[in-house]
């Protein structure tokens, strides 16, 4: 058990012989390859090569292949190799090592450095394309399902899509409810503590209503959603296709689209404008608080300058984005989730892009809506 | 290679496992004999995997004790534990491959965490693993999800194998195959055994596997180890259990 392998080399007439002992198992085996490499470059002018095994008391895989490293080494060289002194218990072993490892491995063929990092450029712009078309695949196949669910409407999943608002929308009043309350009575504090330097104390509340009822409420509602329930919506697809449930469903004859998505979108789509209309109260109450209590701004001064400085206008361009904005968010996170392969890491990945990307295309809707609703001047 | 060269590297003496209220496990003992491959049987849910997962420390015991090459498992630190477990290799009925792995690195991954080998080694010996169990270095590169079934249980025993273990685990390593590669794996794991000298324990339904490469059988029912021995005692006994299970109609038709 004890002991350091060993591998010494004498000149023997015509003959090196190599004499290794000690163990030779995996523990040792940076030893060992550093000892075969200085045997190797000795004496590379004599033919014969004995190898003695005689005083290895261990021998594991690693030792085999090691050995059988030096009789390849050898015999690459045009140099002839003899094994001596094999004890019958690993005679066996280094027969198999001897068997293995014959066949070239897979040559890994590196393109230059600038190729490939042209190559990632290429691939990443592909897979936005792609990524691209999977959504609008996404939509065709939920606007095929809605269709025909209207032409027959008892085939729709009710159950299961109550049980999804109950998800996305029910359970996340308290969070959304809180966040929008904070963010409304931040954006009041600060525009007090700025607009107080001139005089202009009393527009922070055409500022909060403003920019509540167009753009905070609808995004922070979304950005909410899409952490929350667009993650949970990849992640539960996307462990339903690893275990091969989707699979199952449509040898069952079911379209995946019908049961597992479609309840799903109009669940979010549903449920997101409530929470928008929740949130954006939530917000102004956040802000006529702090108005009140911070800027002194009484509550019945800040309701008629907040009737004076909204219109239903500014309620309704929050409201109409908010399904829109639900409906990206449902068809990334339904599209992510299906597109995840069979590893756990894989799944993690989805679930990220997902989020990311539903956030995103979020973003770039609304910058959208806002030129839209410039140009109709609403 | 240490130790009592023929004694039994496996002890396990009055091992009581329960879950909740029930008793899985009713005072079990049972021998593994260095280099011999056991077979180990029993009906569905009676508790074959508790005890394989029992041994090898996955399920806490609530009596008895469990000894591998002579060491106590129950009286152990963490350090002695993880030496142990070193020498032994396991493979799960469903592979366990990391899925996020790709097949080389599942084999390495216990040598990388264990051994100080060089990156040329590592690679070579990989190969040479995967050689060992029958598959070609193109498959290195794939990833778990790519390999079909009876190619993931290879890996896996791939990965068992990977630190040159003295004891092998394996949990029903032929189910889900066919059985012309469940006859090519029972093979696989004679050669092995032989060339390795290890000292399998595999829990099996397979009588295919448990007539060709079992040197013991031991059988679990009620809690129990009912017996234990060569198949032709298996054969010949009178237990109930025993005599469906080993000269049933699936057992004679086998030898028709």
């Amino acid at each position: 058990m004890s002991g350091e392998p060993s591998l010494k080399s004498t000149i023997d007439g015509e003959s090196l012989k190599l004499a290794a002992a000690g163990p030779w198992t995996a523990p040792h085996a940076r030893a060992i390859e550093r000892m075969i490499e200085q045997a190797l470059r000795q004496r590379a002018d004599v033919r014969r090569v004995d190898i003695d095994l005689g005083g290895i008391d261990r021998l594991d895989t690693f030792g085999a292949w090691l050995i059988e490293r030096i009789l390849r080494a050898l015999s690459g060289e045009g140099r002839e190799a003899r094994l001596v002194g094999v004890a019958d218990t690993y005679r066996v072993l280094l027969q198999e090592a001897h068997r293995l490892g014959r066949a070239p491995p897979p040559a890994l063929r590196r393109p230059p450095k600038v190729v490939e990092a042209l190559n990632s450029i290429g691939a990443a712009l592909a897979s936005l394309a792609r990524s691209l078309v999977m959504l609008m695949h996404m939509l065709g196949a939920v606007a095929v399902a809605l269709a025909r669910v209207l032409i027959r409407p008892w085939a729709f999943r009710f159950t299961s899509m109550v049980h999804h608002i109950d998800r996305v929308g029910w359970r996340a009043v308290p969070i959304i409810l809180m966040i929008t309350f904070l963010i409304g009575a931040i954006i009041a504090q600060q525009g007090i503590f700025h607009f107080r330097k001139f005089g202009a104390d009393i527009f922070v509340v055409d500022m909060v209503g403003i920019l509540v009822l167009r753009e905070i409420g609808v995004l922070l509602v979304c950005v909410m959603v899409a952490g929350r329930s667009g993650s949970a919506y990849t992640a539960e697809l996307g462990a339903m296709k690893m275990r091969e449930e989707i699979d199952a469903l449509r040898t069952m004859g079911f379209d995946p689209i019908d049961v597992l998505i479609l309840p799903r979108i109009v669940a979010i789509v549903v449920a997101v404008p409530i929470l928008t209309f929740l949130g954006s109260m939530a917000a102004l109450y956040g802000g006529g608080l702090v108005c009140w209590l911070y800027g002194g701004i009484n509550p019945d001064v800040f309701l008629s300058r907040l009737r004076e400085a909204i219109t239903l206008d500014h309620f309704a361009v929050g409201m109409i984005k908010a399904p829109f904005m639900a409906l990206i968010i449902g068809l990334v996170a339904c599209t992510e989730g299906l597109a995840v392969k069979g590893s756990a890491e894989s799944l993690g990945m989805q679930t990220t892009t997902s989020v990311v990307k539903s956030i995103f295309l979020v973003i770039v809707l609304d910058g959208l809506f806002a030129v839209f609703f410039a140009a109709i001047e609403m | 290679m240490t130790g009592q060269p023929d004694g039994a590297v496996i002890k396990v003496r009055d091992l009581v496992v329960g879950f909740g209220r029930t008793t899985v496990l009713d005072r079990v003992s049972l021998d593994v004999m260095r280099g011999e491959i056991l077979g180990f049987v029993g009906a569905s849910g009676s508790g074959k995997s508790v005890l394989m997962r029992t041994i090898i420390g996955l399920l806490p015991k609530r009596g008895g004790c469990v000894e591998v090459f002579g060491i106590d498992m129950g009286q152990v630190n963490e350090k002695e534990r993880q030496a142990v477990e070193r020498r032994w290799g396991v493979l799960f009925q469903h592979g366990a491959l990391f899925s996020s792995l790709s097949v080389r690195q599942n084999i390495q991954f216990p040598m990388r965490e264990y051994l100080d080998l060089s990156h040329r080694l590592l690679d070579e010996v990989a190969i040479a693993k995967l050689e060992m169990v029958g598959l070609g270095p193109d498959v290195a590169e794939k990833f778990p999800s790519e390999l079909s079934g009876g190619m993931t249980k290879r890996v896996a025993l791939a990965r068992a194998l990977a630190l040159d273990p003295e004891i092998v685990f394996l949990d029903e390593p032929t189910s889900g195959l066919d059985p012309i590669s469940a006859g090519e794996f029972d093979y696989l794991i004679r050669t092995l055994q032989r060339t390795l000298g290890l000292t399998v324990f595999m829990v099996t339904h397979d009588l295919d596997s448990l007539h060709n490469v079992c040197d013991r059988i031991a059988v679990l029912a009620e809690g129990h180890i009912i017996a234990a021995g060569p198949m032709s005692a298996m054969l010949a006994s009178e237990h109930p259990w025993m005599k469906a299970y080993f000269r049933g109609e699936r057992a004679s038709r086998r030898r028709d």
